[in-house]
């Protein structure tokens, strides 16, 4: 390992140390409790339906977390980091800005990566109790031939698990990931924890709306140059959040080509890469 | 002043990233392109959907909570059902289906609430004295489930499912053979139908007047297909229609075995 791969990791664990001593974890209990307890709750609809509903509200839960964590994590790392001075401690040392803040993101990352692995074991486990109940029921009523019944039993499993979901879940984090890239430009000239918090909301927001937007603006319709000119500044300025938002589709049944995942997975790794380093950019040259 | 960046700094920074985000635009166009062919993000989140949903449900829809937007009303909606309030069942299966046109399950159940549940309540609503307007409700709750399952189809075209569900309704409810029988001819084109679809379709066929010959042609067709499709229904329907269009003999289906006689002892 090369001294600058050293350097980041160090601070990269420091980060998630710092996090996790946070108790940011607790949402997790919160997440099952979502899960488990809708789980029963969906009960008295039909398998179909709970597992339809089980898996929307899951996987909702799931983005929701997330961007809230990858938000209020990352917004609040500089600010902290400057209240306590250890920001100071660090830069003093031979580590360059830009390793600092590549650090700082490595340990959101990891910090997003395990949460999204708790939420999903604990989800597929749900998931996969909840089938073998449908699978009994099937089993325990059905009255048709041998043959019939293992179509039956077949169906209920096409209707719970598909690789699709794995991917739907990847996508959720790298969005995370993207947003905690955001916030962290953002934190770079925010003068408190708070403005970062409610800018990078915003943006979070806006940037689900970037795509109508870009429409408009280049729909090439008569529209007031002013109006165009702020469309294309939105379009520009913001990420393309829609583009990461294909599990609504996925949790409906709509097959997820390969192609489209990753290059869905390369956009958001474009725009990691591009808001780590206009980061830098601003972070390089600010008066500490 | 410490923690500040300079002026010139930031406006380089804003420019920096439009300068990105100019040189993204090509593939993001690109990228929604191959989305859209997929099937995704074909939802138009417009005015009409604002308000059936409301200001926050609408930006929870649009901030990518689609699919838990839907889940919630169509937990609303089976309340409603319990209630037996169908109008308001009607109103959140429409804005479920919007919300989540690719997902069979909510327009397949949406339609049987209404052709079925709703349909048999409203006939028997015994606050409404007169015959004919109750069965007029009947009727259009049935409409309303067939409108369901066209709409399901429109928006999901390679799906067997809604195709058949709409054979069945048009079948059980309708009493519209003929178009029933199309829909089944549909439904067994598709990929994935099971063999039944098939058989429905040729056994709705038979019912309609001046239907018999496409109805044998396709029952003679499947059975033609082997033993598996040799079905009691299926030979017994052959049979009456050898009968009916007057099959010559050597054409017609083998007779079947004559009863073994047990001797008396």
């Amino acid at each position: 390992m090369t001294a600058a791969a050293f350097r980041i990791t160090a601070i990269g664990r420091n980060t998630f140390t710092g996090l996790v001593r946070q108790k940011v974890f607790y949402f997790l209990l919160i997440f099952a409790l979502v899960v488990i307890g809708n789980s029963a709750f969906l009960a008295k609809f039909s398998f179909q339906e709970e597992f339809q509903m089980l898996k929307d509200v899951a996987l909702g839960a799931m983005a929701v977390f997330l961007c809230l964590l990858a938000i209020l994590t990352t917004a609040n790392l500089l600010p902290r980091d400057l209240e306590d001075r250890t920001i100071f401690t660090i830069l003093s040392k031979p580590v360059p800005r830009y390793e600092y803040l590549l650090g700082k993101l490595l340990g959101v990352v990891i910090l997003l990566t395990l949460s999204t692995l708790v939420m999903g074991i604990l989800f597929v486990g749900v998931l996969f109790l909840r089938e073998q109940a449908a699978l009994a029921e099937t089993r325990a009523t059905f009255s048709g031939s041998p043959q019939d019944l293992a179509a039956a039993l077949d169906a209920v499993r096409k209707g719970v698990f598909s690789w699709d979901l794995g991917e739907a879940m990847v996508l959720l984090l790298v969005k995370a990931i993207l947003l905690a890239s955001l916030t962290l430009l953002i934190s770079t000239f925010a003068t408190s924890g708070i403005f970062a918090i409610l800018v990078a909301a915003s943006a979070y927001f806006i940037g689900h709306l970037q795509v109508t937007a870009r429409e408009y603006w280049m729909s090439g319709i008569g529209i007031h140059w002013w109006t165009r000119v702020f469309t294309a500044v939105v379009a520009l300025l913001f990420p393309d959040l829609q583009a990461f938002n294909l599990s609504d589709d996925i949790v409906a049944g709509t097959a997820l080509p390969a192609g489209l995942f990753l290059q869905t997975l390369a956009l958001g790794g474009v725009y990691t890469a591009v808001y780590y380093a206009v980061a830098c950019f601003l972070f390089q040259n600010r008066e500490l | 002043m410490p923690g500040r960046t300079s002026l010139s700094r930031s406006l380089q920074a804003v420019l920096l990233v439009i300068v990105a985000g100019a040189l993204l635009v090509p593939w993001q166009k690109e990228l929604q392109a191959t989305a859209r062919k997929a099937g995704f993000h074909s939802v138009p989140l417009g005015i009409d959907l604002r308000e059936q949903i409301g200001q926050s449900g609408f930006l929870a829809a649009l901030s990518g909570f689609r699919s838990p937007v839907a889940a919630l009303l169509w937990i609303e909606a089976h309340g409603a059902w319990e209630r037996t309030e169908w109008g308001r069942m009607a109103a959140l299966f429409n804005t479920v289906t919007t919300l989540q046109p690719h997902s069979l399950l909510y327009w397949d159940i949406a339609a049987w609430h209404m052709a079925w549940n709703a349909s048999i309540a409203a006939f028997q609503d015994k606050r409404q004295p007169s015959e004919v307007l109750r069965e007029r409700s009947r009727r259009q709750y049935v409409q309303l489930g067939k409108d369901f399952l066209e709409r399901g189809i429109r928006n999901n075209p390679d799906s067997y499912l809604l195709q058949e569900r709409l054979g069945i309704l048009l079948r059980d409810k309708a009493e519209d053979h003929a178009g029933a029988s199309a829909a089944f001819a549909k439904a067994s084109a598709l990929p994935g139908a099971p063999a039944y679809v098939a058989r429905f379709a040729a056994y709705e066929a038979a019912k309609v007047p001046g239907m018999e010959q496409e109805a044998y042609d396709r029952l003679r067709s499947l059975y033609d297909q082997g033993e598996k499709m040799r079905l009691p229904t299926l030979v017994a329907e052959l049979r009456r229609l050898e009968e009916k269009l007057n099959i010559p003999v050597n054409r017609r289906i083998p007779a079947p075995p004559a009863p073994a006689v047990t001797p008396r002892s």
